[in-house]
């Protein structure tokens, strides 16, 4: 490993360790879940290794639990992942050209709302070696909070749970708010989408979170890029 | 039954990991266009903004405390905090209030 990307992968492990305390207590409450699906810890661990998604999970898993044909799951799972097609496609445009093909194979195998936003924040090039630390510390963080979450079941203390479930909110906070400040089309559109995202929430509840997500993002991220297209830099 | 929890694993693992895999192999070269560009240029921070809120306020067992931890992350980021910082701050924000709300 040259220098650079040892540094990269420091610097993901350490952006990713936040990720993976709040992953943790997510998974646990997942694996609550996964428990009464009647899924072995093991079982809880290799869905959430290979998934690394909340709402995909918490979907797959009820869907599980109503022993759902087939392709009803196949068909929910893709609807409740559907974002991550944007943010592989704009992390597809972080690559250097000079990066070896089958790195964006193992970057793109943990795309996740955080380590997406950590991704971004990030200056130049995607460096692989960055989602791997990352991912490292996230990983698990998720994957074993699952199948703790199966064994243990509710122990963990609410007041706890409560603080914590802000971690990953904290993060996205953290990564949206420098460039709004500096950017006034950035600005403007994070309180659009605050907005819309609360206007959703209020008249479209019956619609999952996941969806209007991907719905405000089309429209806001479109209205955006058709009256203020960024100067080719 | 264990069987078919496998299935189920199998299937919802194959479509989660195609959607995340797939873009990123797939587009390969820069896209030129600048409507599009444009585009994905603003998905970012209106993805992540759209998640945030008013998620954040129905996360924690008061929307007193969730509303602070989301004020106090964001004046935190604003002048400079680290993301790691604006985390911790977030969630300590929240512990505290608690003390007081529940």
């Amino acid at each position: 490993m040259t220098s650079e990307n040892r540094q990269a992968f420091r610097d993901g492990i350490r952006d990713g360790i936040p990720i993976a305390l709040g992953y943790f207590v997510v998974s646990f409450t997942l694996g609550i879940v996964a428990r009464y699906v009647g899924l072995t810890p093991f079982q809880g661990f290799l869905a959430s290794f290979l998934n690394n998604a909340s709402a995909g999970e918490y979907v797959g898993f009820a869907l599980m639990a109503l022993h759902a044909p087939y392709f009803e799951i196949a068909a929910m799972v893709f609807i409740a992942n559907a974002r991550y097609i944007l943010m592989s496609a704009v992390m597809s445009q972080k690559f250097s050209p000079d990066t070896p093909f089958y790195h964006r194979i193992f970057v793109g195998f943990d795309v996740t709302d955080e380590i997406f936003g950590i991704t971004i924040a990030r200056q130049g090039w995607l460096n692989p070696f960055y989602n791997y630390g990352a991912m490292l510390v996230a990983l698990p963080g998720w994957s074993v909070g699952t199948a703790l979450g199966i064994i243990a079941g509710n122990i963990l203390p609410t007041a706890a749970v409560s603080a914590l479930s802000v971690a990953l909110y904290g993060m996205f906070i953290a990564i949206i708010i420098p460039p709004a400040r500096k950017d006034k089309i950035v600005g403007a559109a994070v309180v659009i989408s605050f907005a819309l995202s609360f206007l959703a929430g209020e008249f479209f509840s019956e619609i999952s979170a996941g969806t209007r997500t991907i719905f405000l993002t089309v429209v806001i991220a479109g209205a955006a890029a058709v009256f203020f297209p960024i100067a080719n830099k | 039954m264990s069987n078919e929890l496998y299935t189920y694993i199998a299937i919802m693992s194959a479509v989660t990991l195609a959607v995340k895999i797939l873009p990123l192999v797939l587009i390969r070269t820069e896209i030129k266009n600048v409507a599009l560009r444009s585009f994905l240029y603003y998905v970012p921070y209106v993805t992540l903004a759209v998640m945030t809120f008013p998620a954040i306020v129905y996360a924690t067992q008061s929307k007193i405390s969730g509303a602070l931890a989301l004020a106090v992350g964001i004046a935190a980021a604003w002048f400079g905090a680290s993301l790691f910082r604006v985390a911790v701050i977030c969630c300590v924000a929240v512990f505290l209030s608690e003390l007081i709300l529940i």
